[in-house]
Parts: structure tokens; C-alpha cells; sequence
């Protein structure tokens, strides 16, 4: 693809084509639609159909259960954890959203990551690279830049004119200021953080002052040709270099005028005259500029006296993006080519009084266009359009080999996006414009390990219901009967009521919300579907009864006095008496359903949480983290467990604590009240607190071997951790009912195919 | 790898027995059973695998014991000696010492030798050796004196080498040592002296081991070094002055403190063990070490202190350890590289404590040197003395100077029996620096001189140099070129066999002597017939015997339709019912060794012309039955330890039949061998073509295995145990 076209498409936004797409469900003038009896699952027949309708009435599997269960029971070896059918499901066609830009910040080692849709993630890279915090996108915003000033406050800039700032304690837009250029191209906070200056599509650099709680314009600086769409401030804060269309300028921030201008080089190899597009400035303290542009070009300038210093071609497409360490010995490069470069700065003589800027190291993780890169002091971060977040540890400053030293890729979020109503075997699928509602199929046949059974019934798509307005979807829920669904966007909340009936769906909007419901980060219902729990952004939990047509506001939970904090994640006990919170930072706290009030805090850990549920009768609360511990506390004695303590004592194996992906489902058998039922993005764990735990010399995914074992080895080699790796990349696990698990997988082949090809590239041989 | 088990003590306290209280431990009458003799007065008969004694005999109050208890062999007996000179010999069913043959000897006896199937050897102090029923015939014998006055004997051993006994003994004179080696029939005693560097420490202990009539001196120095020195056992007449040289093996000590109370012994062809202590580390350890690869493998504290001494007999080591005698078993592996290092990585066993001795491989003066040194083909008079080396080395390599001078001085003149005697001596000690070098010298110079005097042809020993192994063709060109005139198959066999880089006009001219030699004359020769007799034997028995050839598992009856194929398979069937050798078996293992030599097509093609027709005929008919002998089995290779691969003898199928083929098509004798071929050839296209046509579907199941489960939604059953 040329550079210009390319370029010239960015204002665009999302100009992905879909080589493998399903044909869009047809969309009513409601902006929620029902699925009619013909538009059942790929092409399904109508034979088909009609099974399911005769399938369809109610008490469908009461006949098949009795006769099941006992076998099931039977059958089931001594000290094993028996047989599950999985329902494994593919159809959520869930596609991860291209990044923009990453930013990093070294005072809280945290990295704000923007994605095409304008939503923002905030992961702690000192957390194992936990995705900690998210922010809903907005269908009109594009984010262009992303940067932290004066410390840890986060701006984002993008082609809506605006610059917003985010509340990071609140997980909301605090407010957004208009730039008055016209589109923002770019954005750079100066060296000490009080001041930003924006690249507007008007060829003007603006220059903000960052004041406590806003921002205000103070001056705009000389007016360039073209748009400005790279920024990079002299450390020192008295120059700002600015990326144009064919040239850069160096602007004086104190006289607001250009100070030096480097005109690039028009004469591409092998191409007609083209102009040339820079993408991305550095300043460096001792007056370099580099220049990364859509030539393919890295060219160190002099800013002094605006000559070109050194030039390295680096690829046949554009270099998009440019970082540089905060010591500025090493600075890393990406190209639409999919590659990373990393220059270090070499002495050239031993007493190092010469030094010189070197490309040494090539990284090829990413398949498509790097848009944006990152150096933090121990790796090289980058993202793109194929939706990847690499962080590549740079070898050389890493001291000891533990997580830090290994390479990671984040693909999936750190949140749930399935929801499941067991009983009615549904699922609640959220993707950030709409969500969808299916129905699970069904078997009557049973099997052994590994085999697939024939379906009497398939898979379903009940509903597609699209969002209102602009915003995107945060959050979502259905209630463990089916009958509710409720989601919100970053001001609105939405509840519905939904009716099965003979065959059809029919889904009615509940109006009359309590005012407060005005927002939610996360929603839950109690078991038995008659309670409602909201987590609103100002760090307060509504506790709201549900009934046939109304609802009634039961309690509100406020948070301790001076935390603002935003609960994230909540969990309900199955008896609906207790309700646990926990945010980032200031640990879990516990809440008594029964009486409305608080009813305790677990103490907090230095690791934010990543899952949390209350288990059955025993109202034990397991909490994971996302250094992988795992904790289990029980709330009527507001003690950790024995079990939890003898964990503690004894420590997790080795290779649990090296997975990188953090748990982000717990859940409970009903039956066998020692199960812990818990996964991550690559594995799906039992774990029995009744077995032995293992230690570091036992192998910890030891199931193919047991399988193959005798009876007695099994029992001697057996340990707490059963895991299977059968189902990967594993977005959500839950148990439907005793003997019934439901598996949503999302193959990357699939996000891969539906990605815009990237860039071709000549290979040895084609 | 080796592995100090946990060890055990024998019995309770030795009576008597002080921590220098052992005289010796030696082999009972079986396996298990050992003879203890203590600096006291008794000796005890342990059986070691239920740790108890069986028996103890004590002399007299006032008598000592002076020299450790035996047992012969021969008669089940025991035999000991006490206050010298005195000899008793007793059974197992003896009570009292005082009361069993007893025997009065004329002169001090140092020690008594027995080991299984020889009578016991008596040493007596001043050197001389007697057979124990010599002796006892005629007790009151003279016993010469064979060692000088201040002569001590310092160490003894005897072996067995290929069922005759060798004794070694060792004597020490103000700080010079000598030894001694005493064979049996035909009798004979040499005398070495041990050269060793004038700052060569105090040598504490010896052990050794004898393996081809080459016997290995291992002395253990005051400061842990362990020096290596070799005594052949040629019988060579007594010559006047005969030094042997020692060379550092091992330094297990790097710390360079000086040891003392040390002990060493071999524990198999590649372990030694090494007991003491040194005055850093002031408790006593043993340790193992792999010498091959100089590492250490494994050693053990001994806390309570040893009396130095050590005695290693079959898998297990006895020592006094405190006042207890102790027997650690242990086990060696064959070594290898991989795991003499990996005893260093992966650290110990419980109980063992693993010193970090590591080797410093650039004081280490063993062979990398010297090969470095030798591959620089610097002249022989070594000019070039590395100022790495030690003293000790110069010296040395003087005196191996001198002696390889001697050496070439004399293969000028000296008669081809005398060489040969003389070679063979050299050859013996292949550790000395520039010995490759040597060897290159030594063959130049007999070529020289069979080149000039005609009568002159020393076969045996050029064939002793050529399997030296140190030699190749560039390096002595002529020699080729002379046993080609001599028509020495047997050398050119060797060569062949040996030289890396034979150019392809001489592999030539070989093949053209080996095929045209007479078979009778071929009788006579010693050839290396390893390469054929694998299969050649077989193709005699069935010479009559028709035999269906499957090739490759295809049967070419399948392609009968073909009218000209019925004709072929006529002259294959004739092929067939002759599938015998064309030529005899020492004229195959020649032609086997040409097949093996290395070449470039391009040069051995222009070569190859030079053949007769008769010639290629032959060839090709021993090539082509090659080829059937290989297709008789599945996996188309010749039986037998070197025989030629089937790619060999398809190259030289195809360069015969390119070089000859306008002559080959137009001979009647060679039609039948190119019918068959042809036959091959259209049989394999066939073969090809048919894979071809499979692969396709394999690919395909390939693809459906692969999409098995590819599908959006499934139900599958999950068991965890």
C-alpha cells in the first residue's frame, strides 16, 4: 500500500475489510433486534430449527437428567475429578481492536495503551503486565497521541479537535478541551510535565498549561505548511521539534518561533517524486533530532545547524513510530512492515568520548503496521494494527530471569466479556458496540475423554442488541435465570427484561431506572436472579431489588471516606448474603447483604486482583492475584483458611507462578465443595483442596500421564492442580451444572483473518 | 561417571592396630573373602559381603608379622611371613599358627605375590624374585642380591599379561628411583630409571596397571600431581641404561599445598582414586578422579582420619578409616566427555561433598601441546620451544631428540629385521611430543632407501607406520608410488584404508594392479578381508542356488507385459542362476578398499579411461553383483563391519559406464550386466512415479487430520483425573 494512500486513509479510522465475514444480521429500527425462526445459526436448516422447537419447552433436559447424573456418578474413578461435557464454543466473534498508541510512564511504571475505537487500557507492567484499568471508547473520537503529564495524569488528543483528560481513580473521562486547530495529529507532554503541545491539522502547535484539575491554552506557536504530526520537546523545555509534510521544524517555545528547518529528502529510491510524510520526531539533549518517515528513512539532524547527520534506510514501507530511552542510549523504531529496530547509542572509543548511533537489533512480532512504540527502561514496547501489545525485555538489563525477562504478547483484555445464564445454558457475549445472546446445543449421546459427540441440537444466536449513541459498551451482565440482561456505557445504564416463550424472544427495555443508575463499571446479579449489584464509578455499590416491572433501590454501599476508588470486580455469595468489592489498590472489601452493611476488608496485597467468587455454603471468598497467588478467606470467621494458609506456606509451583496470563474466572461445583474451578487465557484448572500440593520437582501439568497411569500410580502422583490445556485461547470457563462445562475459545487465526492484509513483503523463493 | 557408595566397616576394632596398623589387605580364596594382616601379629579372613570374619590366626608373642598375608590359588592355602624370614603356610582348617609348616628362608622377604592361576611369587629385599614351590623345595637357598646396597624397594605389584606374570618393582636411591620389570619365561629383568625433572616433589605413592604388554606407572607426587609413565614390555635384550620418562597426567591439587599421607589407586582404564589430606584442608578425603578428561567425579570425607593407605579390589576400596577398617564400593561407567562434565554442573549425592577442584586446562602439559606442536610439522630438531614450556619438557623432548636421531641415523643402514625390532620399540611409547612428525621422517627415509637400493623393501614395517594412523599421502608421496612398483596390495590396502587425501590417477593405478593381479598370487597376501567377509562366505555356499531378487521391495515380474522385459528378464534369469562372486575374496576386499576411497568425479573420470576393457568388464561384473547381494535385504546394505555402501557402488557403476560406455554397449560380454541395470533403472523410475501419485493423497488425510476440530461449535467430553 503506498505511504500517502495510507496515510491519507487514517482520518478514517477503522478501514478494516473483512476477508471471512458472516453476513451482518439485518438490523430492525429498534436499535435491539430479534432473531427470527430463519435466522438461526449458519445457515442452520429448518429441520434443524424445528428439533429445536420441539427442544423448546422448558423443561427440556429434565427427562435426560436423572438417567445421566447416576452414570455420570458411576463411572467416575475414585479420587478423580470425573467427566465434563464441554460445550466448546468459537462463535464469538470477538476481534481485537487495532492499538494506536502506547505510553509509558516511568513514575508508576505503567503503560496507558489507546486503541482505534478510542479506548484506553492502563496495564502495570510491575504486576506481571496487568491490564488494570479500561476506559470505554466513543464512536466519533479517534485517539492520535497519548502522554502522561505532571506525573501520572493521562491525556489523550485525537482527530475530534479535543483533548481529554482521564480520571484514573474514577475510570472516567474527567473532561475534554477544545484545541481549536482542527483534527490533533500529535501530542507531547515537555520534560517537566506542566506544559503539553499539540500538532493540529491546521499546521499550528499549541501549547497548553497543565494546571491541577484542567488544562488551559496558553499561546500557539508558529503556523507550519502542513499538519504537525509528530512532537518531541529538547529536554531542557525551550525547543520543541515538530514533524510536518516533507520537513521538520524546530520551534523556540519561548518566542514562538521556527528556529531551524530540515528539509527532507524528496528523492525516494526507485519512486516518483513523493512527499514525504514524517511520522515521528526524538529530541535529544545534545540537540539531535531523529526523524522517522514515511521514506523508510531514520535521520539523525543537527538541530543547530539543521544539517543531516547520519541516514539509515530501514525498510521499503513507513517507519511509524519512534521511542527513546530515558538515558537516551537506546531508542526504538517500528515500521509498517510489521518490524522493531533497536538503536543503541555505541561508544566508539574506548574512553568514550566518541559515541555513535547504531541499529542492532531487528524484532519481527508483529504481522501488520507498528503504530506506536515505548521504551521502558528494561523493554522495548510496541503495538499495531494486527492488535498486539509486545513487550520485548531488552536482555542486557535484565539482571535475573523472571517475568521481566520474558517476552509478552497481550491479546485478549483482562476483563470478562461473556456473561452466562447457567440454567437456561445462555451466553452473553459483549463486544464493544453491541451485544450478542446464545443459546447452547445440546447432545444425548455420552462419551469418553476426548471425543466429540454428536449434536442433537447447535448453537443459537437469540439476539443481537445494539448499543445507543455513541458511547461503547463497559460492562454487561445476565442474570443467572436469563430473564435480565443489563449493560452500561460510560454515562448510561440499561436494563431489560427478557421473555422465552414457545420459540420466540422478546426483550422489553425496563424505563423506569433509578436516576443514580447513571453508570456502571461492573454488574452483577445475585443467584437467584432477584438482586441487582452496580458498581458505579464514584467507588459506591447500589444494591437494587428486581421485580416484574419494577425495581427498587435497596441500599447504596459507599465507599470509606477519602477513597474514590472504582470496584471493578465484584462477587456474590450463592445464598445472596454476602457481597465482596475489590478495586486495584485498596484490597476487597466485604459487605453484608443481610443487615446492609460493611462488613470487612480483606487485608490488601501488594498485587492488584484479577478474579474473585464466594463459594457455596462454606462462604469462602477465593481471590486471585495477578502475581497468579491465589487466596481463599472465609468471611463469616473474616480469617484466610487453613487451606489458604497451608498454600501460603508450602508455595505455589514454579510453573503457576511463571504463567503470564492472569485468572479471570473462579467459580464452584456445587457438588464437591473442595473444587475451585479457575482459568486463564491457556489453561483451565481444578484445583482439589482435599489433594496433596504439588512441589517444584512434581510436574505440575501432569494429566496426560496420569491418564496413561495405573490406578496406583494415579493415586500416588496425583496433586491439587488439575489442568488442561485443551482449550486455548480460553476468553471464559464456567460450569453450567454438575457435569456440564461451557468453553469459549477465540482462535487467533480467526482475529487473524479478519485483520486488513499487511503489507506485502518480498520473501526468499516467491 | 563414577560413584562412591556408602561405605561400611569390617568387623569391630582391628586389634592392635594403630592408625598406621595395616600391612595389607589381600584377595582370599573367593570373591568375597579378603586377608587382612595387621603390623602386629595376626591375620583375619573377612567376608566382606555379611561384614564378618570367618578366621584369625595369630603368631607368637614376640614374633611380627613382616609381610601381608596371600592366599595361593593354586593349593587354597595361605601363606605369611613373620620376623622376615620365616614362612608359614596354613589352611583354613588351622587353629594355631605355631603349629603349620614352617620354613626358614636364607634371606629377607619384602613381599608375597598371588594372584589367581599362577604359583605366589616371593620378593625377597635385595630384589631377587622366586617362585614360592621353587623355594620351598630348597628353602635354604642362595638368594642373590639384584638391587644395590642403598637400594630400597619402595613399591610392588604383579599382573598377569596374557596369562604371564610381570612383576614391577620400584626402589628408591638417595631420591633417584628405578624400576624394575620381572617377566617369566624366558626370564628376564630390565631396569629404567625414572627420570624426572630436578623440581619434580617427592613422589608419595605408585600404582599400575598393565594393558598389551604396555605397563602404566601412575606415581602420585607430594603436591598432588599425578605423573603417567610407560614401560613396554618388548623383550628387548637388558640394555645398559634404559630411562623412562614421566609425564604430569593429573594435578588434583591446585591449591599447590603439599599433601601428605596420600594414596593412590587405579580403579579402571580411565578412574583413579586418591586418598590423603593436605595441610589447607586438614581433613582427609578420597576422591575420584576421571583421568582421560581430568575430572574430578566424586569424593568423600573420611573425618576420622586414614592410615594412608588404600587398596582397591574388585569394585571396592578398603582403608583404615579411624581405627576401623572401612570398604567403600564404588562404581565407574565408561567415561565420556558428557559425563565427566556433568559431574561438575549437577552437584552431589547426599553424603559425598564435591571439592571444587576445577582443572586448569592451560598449566595442564598433557597432549594438547604437544599435538599442536606436531601439526605445525616443524622440523624435527624442534627449533621451535615454546616459552610456555617447562623445564622438565625441554629436557624431555631432548632426550627424545637424541633417541629419534639414533633412530633415523640407523634406519639408514640397519638390516629390515633390526628396524623392524627397533620399530616396533618406538612405536611402543606414542606419547612423545612430534611423534607424527617422526613417523613422516622415519617412512621418508625408508622410501628413500627402497628407492635406491632395489632390494631393500621393509613391507612389515611400513605397514606398522601406515596404521600409526599418522600419516597421509601428501606427506609421503613416494610411498605409494613404491608399493604400486612393488605391487604391494597388501600396503596399498592399508593406504588406501589410511590416507585421507589419496589423488585419484594413484587410486587409479591401483585399481588397475588390484584387478590385474593373479589370484594366485593374491593367495599368499595378507589382505584385510574385514569388508568382505560378511557376505562373500554366503555367495559361496549358494553359488548354485537360484535366488529370486526383489528389489526394493518390488517384484520385476510385474512389468512382464513388456515384450523387451521378457527378453531382459531371460538374460537376468541367466544373470541370476550366476550369482557368484567374479572374482576371489581377497581380490573383493582390495576392490572394496578403492570403493571406499574418497575422489572427485571430475579427475577420477579422465582417469578411469585408462582401463582396459577386460578390466571394466571385471569391475563392473563385481559391481553389479554388490548391487544384488545388496538388494537381497531390506535395507540394502551389505552385511559385514565395513562393507561398501550402496551409494558407493552405484557412483562407480555410473562413472564406469561413463567413462567406457561407447565401448561397453558394443561388447557382447557386458550386455547382460547393462540389461539389468537398465532393468534397475526403469524399475525405479516406476517406483517414483507411483510415490508421486500417493503423495498427493497422504497430503490430503494430512490436511483432514488437521481440520478435524475446526468447527465453531462442538460438545466434547474432558476428563480430569
Amino acid at each position: 500500500m503506498a505511504a500517502a494512500e495510507r496515510g491519507a486513509s487514517r482520518p478514517t479510522g477503522d478501514n478494516r475489510t473483512s476477508r471471512r465475514h458472516r453476513p451482518p444480521p439485518l438490523t430492525l429500527s429498534a436499535h435491539f433486534r430479534l432473531r427470527g425462526a430463519n435466522d438461526c445459526f449458519r445457515g442452520q436448516s429448518a429441520r434443524t430449527w424445528c428439533e429445536v422447537e420441539a427442544g423448546w419447552g422448558g423443561e427440556r433436559e429434565s427427562p435426560e437428567q436423572p438417567d445421566r447424573r447416576p452414570e455420570a456418578g458411576g463411572r467416575r474413578p475414585a479420587g478423580g475429578m470425573g467427566e465434563f461435557k464441554v460445550h466448546r464454543v468459537r462463535f464469538f466473534n470477538y476481534v481485537p481492536v487495532g492499538i494506536r498508541c502506547v505510553a509509558y510512564n516511568h513514575q508508576s511504571n505503567r503503560l496507558a495503551v489507546s486503541r482505534v475505537d478510542s479506548s484506553i487500557e492502563i496495564y502495570n507492567l510491575a504486576a506481571n503486565s496487568f491490564q488494570e484499568k479500561f476506559f470505554p471508547g466513543y464512536e466519533s473520537r479517534s485517539t492520535e497521541a497519548l502522554c502522561w503529564a505532571k506525573g501520572q495524569r493521562l491525556f489523550s488528543a485525537g482527530l475530534s479537535g479535543d483533548v481529554i483528560e482521564y480520571d484514573l481513580e474514577q475510570l472516567s473521562v474527567k473532561y475534554s478541551v477544545d484545541g481549536f486547530g482542527g483534527p490533533i495529529w500529535s501530542m507531547a507532554a515537555d520534560p517537566s510535565g506542566s506544559y503539553l503541545a499539540i500538532g493540529c491539522e491546521d499546521g499550528s502547535v499549541k501549547l497548553f498549561q497543565v494546571t491541577p484539575d484542567k488544562i488551559q491554552l496558553e499561546r500557539t506557536l508558529e503556523r507550519q505548511k502542513g499538519r504537525v504530526l509528530s512532537l518531541s520537546w529538547h529536554p531542557s523545555g525551550t525547543h520543541i521539534a515538530a514533524g510536518s509534510i516533507d520537513y521538520v521544524a524546530v520551534l523556540d517555545v519561548q518566542s514562538g518561533s521556527t528556529a531551524q528547518k530540515m528539509l527532507m529528502d524528496k528523492r525516494h529510491p526507485g519512486s516518483q517524486r513523493r512527499r514525504c510524510v514524517v511520522w515521528g520526531v526524538a529530541f535529544l539533549s545534545d540537540g539531535t533530532v531523529v526523524s522517522t518517515d514515511s521514506a523508510g528513512m531514520v535521520q539523525f539532524w543537527d538541530s543547530e545547524t539543521g544539517t543531516l547527520v547520519q541516514t539509515h534506510p530501514l525498510a521499503s514501507s513507513d517507519v511509524l513510530s519512534i521511542a527513546v530511552a530515558e538515558k537516551e542510549d537506546s531508542m526504538v523504531v517500528g515500521t509498517a512492515e510489521g518490524t522493531i529496530f533497536h538503536f543503541q547509542l555505541i561508544h566508539s572509543r574506548s574512553d568514550g568520548k566518541q559515541s555513535q548511533w547504531v541499529r542492532t537489533k531487528p524484532f519481527q512480532h508483529h504481522t501488520h503496521d507498528v503504530r506506536s512504540v515505548a521504551h521502558s527502561p528494561t523493554a522495548l514496547i510496541s503495538g499495531g494494527v494486527d492488535t498486539h501489545l509486545v513487550i520485548r525485555p531488552l536482555m542486557e538489563k535484565v539482571e535475573v530471569k523472571s517475568y521481566d525477562a520474558a517476552l509478552r504478547k497481550v491479546t485478549f483484555p483482562h476483563r470478562r466479556l461473556i456473561s452466562c445464564a447457567k440454567k437456561m445454558q445462555l451466553l452473553l457475549f459483549q463486544f464493544p458496540q453491541r451485544l450478542e445472546l446464545w443459546r447452547l446445543g445440546a447432545t444425548d449421546a455420552a462419551g469418553k475423554n476426548e471425543d466429540i459427540l454428536p449434536l442433537s441440537r447447535n448453537a443459537e444466536h437469540l439476539l443481537q442488541l445494539k448499543k445507543k449513541g455513541p458511547e461503547n459498551i463497559c460492562c454487561s451482565c445476565i442474570s443467572p435465570c436469563g430473564s435480565w440482561i443489563a449493560y452500561s456505557t460510560a454515562s448510561r445504564f440499561y436494563l431489560y427484561r427478557m421473555n422465552y416463550e414457545n420459540n420466540s424472544v422478546s426483550i422489553k427495555r425496563v424505563s423506569k431506572v433509578p436516576k443514580f443508575l447513571n453508570s456502571a463499571l461492573q454488574i452483577l446479579f445475585s443467584a437467584d436472579s432477584t438482586k441487582l449489584f452496580v458498581a458505579s464509578n464514584q467507588g459506591s455499590l447500589h444494591v437494587v431489588q428486581l421485580s416484574e416491572g419494577t425495581l427498587k433501590h435497596l441500599h447504596t454501599f459507599h465507599p470509606q471516606s477519602g477513597t474514590l476508588e472504582a470496584m471493578p470486580l465484584l462477587a456474590v455469595s450463592p445464598d445472596g448474603n454476602w457481597l465482596a468489592a475489590a478495586g486495584m489498590s485498596n484490597g476487597v472489601s466485604i459487605y453484608d447483604l443481610k443487615h446492609l452493611k460493611p462488613h470487612g476488608t480483606v487485608p490488601a496485597y501488594n498485587f492488584p486482583v484479577t478474579a474473585l467468587a464466594i463459594a457455596p455454603d462454606t462462604n469462602n471468598l477465593v481471590i486471585a492475584h495477578a502475581d497468579q497467588q491465589i487466596f481463599e478467606f472465609s468471611i463469616p470467621q473474616k480469617q484466610y483458611t487453613d487451606w489458604s494458609r497451608k498454600v501460603q506456606k508450602h508455595g505455589l509451583h514454579y510453573l503457576w507462578l511463571e504463567r503470564d496470563t492472569p485468572i479471570t474466572h473462579i467459580t464452584f461445583h456445587p457438588k464437591r465443595p473442595t473444587h475451585i474451578l479457575l482459568h486463564d487465557t491457556y489453561m483451565f484448572c481444578i484445583i482439589d483442596k482435599s489433594m496433596p500440593l504439588p512441589d517444584d520437582k512434581t510436574p505440575l501439568f501432569n494429566q496426560l500421564s496420569l491418564r496413561e497411569a495405573s490406578e496406583n500410580v494415579r493415586r500416588r502422583h496425583a496433586h491439587a492442580f488439575k489442568i488442561s490445556k485443551k482449550f486455548q485461547p480460553l476468553l471464559f470457563m464456567d460450569l453450567l451444572d454438575e457435569g456440564t462445562l461451557v468453553a469459549v475459545e477465540r482462535p487467533l487465526e480467526d482475529i487473524i483473518a479478519q485483520l486488513p492484509p499487511p503489507i506485502k513483503r518480498k520473501k526468499f523463493g516467491t | 561417571m563414577a560413584v562412591l557408595e556408602e561405605d561400611f566397616t569390617l568387623g569391630g576394632l582391628v586389634p592392635g592396630a594403630g592408625l598406621d596398623g595395616l600391612l595389607g589387605v589381600e584377595h582370599g580364596q573367593k570373591a568375597d573373602l579378603f586377608l587382612v594382616t595387621d603390623r602386629g601379629r595376626t591375620v583375619i579372613l573377612y567376608k566382606v559381603s555379611d561384614q564378618k570374619p570367618l578366621g584369625c590366626w595369630s603368631v607368637k608373642q614376640g614374633q611380627t608379622i613382616t609381610c601381608p598375608a596371600v592366599c595361593n590359588f593354586q593349593t587354597g592355602e595361605y601363606v605369611v611371613v613373620h620376623d622376615d624370614k620365616v614362612l608359614r603356610i596354613w589352611k583354613n582348617e588351622d587353629v594355631n599358627l605355631d603349629k603349620v609348616f614352617k620354613a626358614t628362608l636364607s634371606a629377607d622377604v619384602y613381599r608375597i605375590h598371588s594372584v589367581q592361576n599362577t604359583e605366589p611369587l616371593v620378593l625377597f629385599r635385595e630384589g631377587a624374585v622366586r617362585r614360592l614351590d621353587a623355594l620351598l623345595a630348597e628353602p635354604q637357598q642362595e638368594i642373590e642380591a639384584v638391587i644395590s646396597d642403598e637400594e630400597v624397594i619402595k613399591w610392588t605389584k604383579l599382573f598377569l599379561d596374557s596369562n604371564q606374570p610381570v612383576l614391577i618393582f620400584v626402589t628408591e636411591k638417595h631420591g633417584n628411583y628405578f624400576v624394575y620389570v620381572q617377566v617369566f619365561n624366558p626370564r628376564n629383568l630390565c631396569k629404567y630409571t625414572l627420570l624426572r625433572g630436578e623440581e619434580e616433589p617427592v613422589t608419595l605413592s605408585f600404582a599400575a596397571s598393565v594393558n598389551e604388554r604396555l605397563v602404566t606407572l601412575l606415581c602420585l607426587s607430594c603436591n598432588g600431581s599425578i605423573y603417567e609413565t610407560l614401560i613396554p614390555l618388548n623383550q628387548s635384550k637388558p640394555e645398559e641404561k634404559q630411562v623412562l620418562v614421566t609425564s604430569l597426567l593429573l594435578k588434583t591439587n591446585v591449591s599447590g599445598s603439599v599433601l601428605k599421607g596420600v594414596s593412590l589407586a587405579i580403579l579402571d582404564k580411565d578412574h583413579v582414586a586418591v586418598m590423603g589430606t593436605s595441610l589447607k584442608a586438614p581433613k582427609e578425603s578420597i576422591s575420584v578422579w576421571n583421568i582421560k578428561f581430568q575430572t574430578l567425579q566424586t569424593s568423600k570425607e573420611l573425618s576420622q582420619g586414614t592410615g594412608g593407605q588404600l587398596w582397591c579390589y574388585g569394585g571396592k576400596l578398603f582403608m583404615l578409616h579411624g581405627k576401623f577398617l572401612t570398604v567403600i564400593p564404588f562404581k565407574c561407567e565408561i567415561s565420556s566427555l558428557a559425563a565427566a562434565l556433568g559431574k561438575l554442573k549437577n552437584i552431589q549425592a547426599p553424603g559425598t561433598q564435591t571439592v571444587s577442584h576445577f582443572v586448569n586446562w592451560g598449566t595442564f602439559q598433557g597432549d594438547g601441546l604437544e599435538s599442536q606442536d606436531s601439526n605445525n610439522l616443524v622440523p624435527l630438531k624442534g627449533q621451535s620451544k615454546r616459552s610456555s614450556r617447562t623445564r622438565r619438557n625441554e629436557t624431555r623432548s631432548q632426550l627424545e631428540d637424541s633417541t629419534n636421531k639414533e633412530f633415523l641415523s640407523g634406519v639408514k643402514d640397519a638390516s629390515e629385521k633390526h628396524l623392524e625390532q627397533q620399530l616396533s620399540k618406538f612405536l611402543a611409547d606414542k606419547r612423545t611430543p612430534e611423534f607424527q612428525i617422526t613417523v613422516g621422517h622415519i617412512v621418508t627415509e625408508l622410501v628413500e632407501r627402497c628407492k635406491a637400493e632395489p632390494a631393500f623393501y621393509p613391507q612389515s614395517s611400513l605397514a606398522q607406520l601406515v596404521q600409526t594412523q599418522g600419516l597421509s599421502y601428501s606427506l609421503c608421496p613416494d610411498l605409494m608410488a613404491v608399493a604400486l612398483e612393488k605391487r604391494d596390495v597388501r600396503l596399498l590396502q592399508l593406504c588406501l584404508q589410511q590416507f585421507p587425501d589419496i589423488p585419484e590417477s594413484v587410486t587409479c593405478a591401483c585399481l588397475k594392479v588390484f584387478l590385474s593381479i593373479g589370484d594366485d598370487s593374491l593367495q599368499e597376501t595378507n589382505v584385510n578381508m574385514d569388508s568382505v567377509i560378511g557376505y562373500l562366505n554366503f555367495a559361496q555356499d549358494e553359488k548354485m542356488g537360484k535366488t529370486e531378487v526383489v528389489q526394493n521391495g518390488f517384484s520385476p515380474v510385474l512389468l512382464e507385459e513388456n515384450n523387451f522385459d521378457d527378453k531382459l528378464n531371460k538374460l537376468d534369469d541367466t544373470m541370476n542362476t550366476t550369482l557368484t562372486c567374479p572374482v576371489t575374496p581377497q581380490k573383493a576386499a582390495l576392490l572394496n578398499a578403492i570403493l571406499h576411497s574418497a575422489y572427485s568425479e571430475t579427475f577420477l573420470l579422465s582417469n578411469l579411461k585408462d582401463l582396459t576393457v577386460q578390466h571394466v568388464i571385471l569391475f563392473l561384473q563385481y559391481l553389479h553383483f554388490l548391487y544384488e547381494k545388496c538388494s537381497e535385504n531390506a535395507s540394502m546394505t551389505l552385511p559385514g563391519p565395513c562393507p561398501p555402501t550402496l551409494n558407493q557402488i552405484m557412483d562407480w557403476i555410473c562413472l564406469l559406464l561413463d567413462a567406457h560406455f561407447t565401448v561397453v554397449v558394443m561388447i557382447p560380454e557386458a550386455k547382460g550386466i547393462l540389461a539389468s541395470l537398465y532393468k534397475f533403472v526403469k524399475a525405479q523410475v516406476w517406483v517414483y512415479s507411483e510415490l508421486n501419485k500417493i503423495e498427493g493423497s497422504l497430503q490430503q488425510l494430512q490436511k483432514l487430520h488437521q481440520q478435524r476440530n475446526m468447527g465453531l461449535y462442538s460438545i466434547e467430553v474432558l476428563e480430569l483425573i
